[in-house]
């Protein structure tokens, strides 16, 4: 078999490559994935997509990337709804240090056309009344920010690349990337043998490995991040609520339920997604705390997932030192909301065509000279 | 009966034609039609529907019953109240 380009992963960031690379006349695209969709971290995520960042290659990315979901229903012809709902996103500062930064973060949002804005106690009260008033000392606020459907986003762009013309192999896992004088050959999986030139790694969690199949050092790793789910009620809570310092971020999605996660303490760095009840604990102490009515509410399930981390906390999205090696990593816990751009940015490498907005800084390069990066500290 | 009538999972409401329709589109494990349905994934957690999704999908891959996965099992085992894990909490800090 051949293939003009395979991709690694089927989650939201390889399904979004290829619907991608597709609609701008690519052919012979095939993606593998050795698992059911959204079997990996797409599946396990948040299901938040926000704009308020600390870097401004962050709110770029997640400016466009919601400008697509604006119109992602039409764009894709998807026939369920992708329950996307702009309901906004709160991110309370607890301490005067925070404020600081907030109001420097609103400062670069607002300079890229980001409608995020400052709010007292008070104006976050009159979003989110049982806020606990003891627990913060005002917020930002992001009013286009929301939430969508994860599992139902990756569907919708696996439809729409199906139409296209790509091919893909969930269940079938890659084995080896076979690469002679500098340049890829071949991809093995468990049932065949491609032969190809170009590679994409979206493996999310384990986007090393891929990368290590290659001969590709990448410098990133995983960790194993929470979350629980309670029981659905009637609307309450408009806004995801965020707090940096407390350590959670909690939305009611559309259908009900209230979704939160929070960060482990010292996390290792492995493949590991289970889930614990020392996460169960301090969720509830957290969750309690901050937003006391939830207390009565029936938590139903819990499950963990892999963050991609990069050293900067902001994604890898380049070609790497093995030429045909595209690599979509390092995410850090937010491919899902950057999908978009991830999708059109990465083609628009692969195909030679100029990229939408300068990426320059988000070249896997960038980690030969720490120095020069600029580390994202608006992460959960 | 028809199929749009039949309810499998009593949490999320999804019916046998929403199953039916998820298998010709290609989605034949639990995990995949939990994930486009939200079957199985309400407070009962798949504990009532589990069995007739098993059973519908060795039907239509024409699998014996006991191929066919069932749901992950996560905790928890019952619905506890957010306050109830946070007053016993242990301080782990």
């Amino acid at each position: 078999m051949k293939a003009d380009i395979v991709i690694i992963g089927g989650g939201i960031s390889g399904t979004s490559i290829a619907y991608n690379l597709a609609k701008q006349g690519m052919k012979n695209i095939c993606v593998f994935d050795d698992n059911y969709m959204t079997g990996g971290a797409t599946g396990r995520c948040g299901a938040g997509v926000r704009q308020q960042w600390g870097t401004k290659m962050n709110c770029l990315m997640a400016k466009k990337s919601i400008e697509f979901f604006e119109q992602a229903q039409d764009e894709l012809k998807y026939h369920r709804d992708i329950e996307f709902k702009q309901r906004g996103y709160l991110i309370v500062a607890v301490t005067e240090e925070e404020e600081k930064k907030f109001k420097e973060n609103v400062s670069l949002q607002n300079s890229l056309g980001i409608p995020s804005q400052f709010l007292s106690k008070e104006e976050a009260l009159k979003i989110v009344p049982h806020l606990n008033e003891d627990a913060f000392l005002s917020a930002t606020y992001c009013p286009t920010d929301g939430h969508l459907n994860p599992f139902l986003m990756t569907d919708a762009y696996y439809h729409a690349a199906k139409r296209l013309g790509v091919t893909f192999h969930y269940y079938e896992k890659v084995l080896d990337i076979i690469v002679e004088n500098n340049q890829i050959k071949q991809v093995i999986t468990d049932k065949r043998t491609v032969e190809t030139n170009k590679v994409v790694n979206a493996a999310g969690g384990y986007a090393k490995e891929v990368g290590n199949l290659a001969g590709v050092e990448i410098p990133v790793y995983s960790e194993n991040h929470q979350i629980l789910v309670t029981e659905p009620i009637e609307p309450m809570q408009d806004p995801m609520v965020i707090s940096f310092t407390e350590n959670i971020y909690c939305q009611q999605v559309p259908h009900g339920a209230f979704i939160m996660g929070r960060s482990p303490s010292n996390p290792e760095h492995n493949h590991d997604i289970s889930s614990s009840w020392q996460f169960l604990d301090e969720m509830a102490k957290t969750a309690t705390k901050l937003l006391p009515p939830l207390k009565d509410l029936r938590v139903i399930r819990q499950w963990g997932g892999s963050y991609n981390c990069s050293p900067d906390r902001q994604p890898i999205i380049s070609e790497s030192a093995l030429p045909g090696f595209y690599l979509a990593c390092g995410f850090s816990g937010h491919g899902f909301m950057f999908a978009p751009m991830t999708g059109l940015l990465l083609s628009e490498i692969i195909l030679n065509k100029p990229t939408t907005i300068d990426i320059t800084d988000l070249h896997v390069n960038r980690f030969e000279n720490m120095e020069d990066t600029e580390y994202e500290t608006s992460v959960v | 009966m028809k199929k749009e009538d039949v309810i499998l999972c009593r949490c999320e409401d999804v019916t046998l034609k929403q199953l039916h329709d998820c298998f010709d589109e290609g989605y034949t494990t639990f995990e995949e039609v939990k994930r486009i349905l939200r079957i199985g994934m309400g407070p009962c957690q798949a504990s009532t529907c589990s069995l007739l999704v098993q059973r519908e999908i060795a039907k239509y891959t024409k699998q014996p019953l006991d191929k066919v996965k069932t749901h992950v099992i996560r905790p928890l085992i019952t619905g506890v109240p957010l306050g109830s894990i946070a007053k016993e909490a242990k301080d782990e800090s």
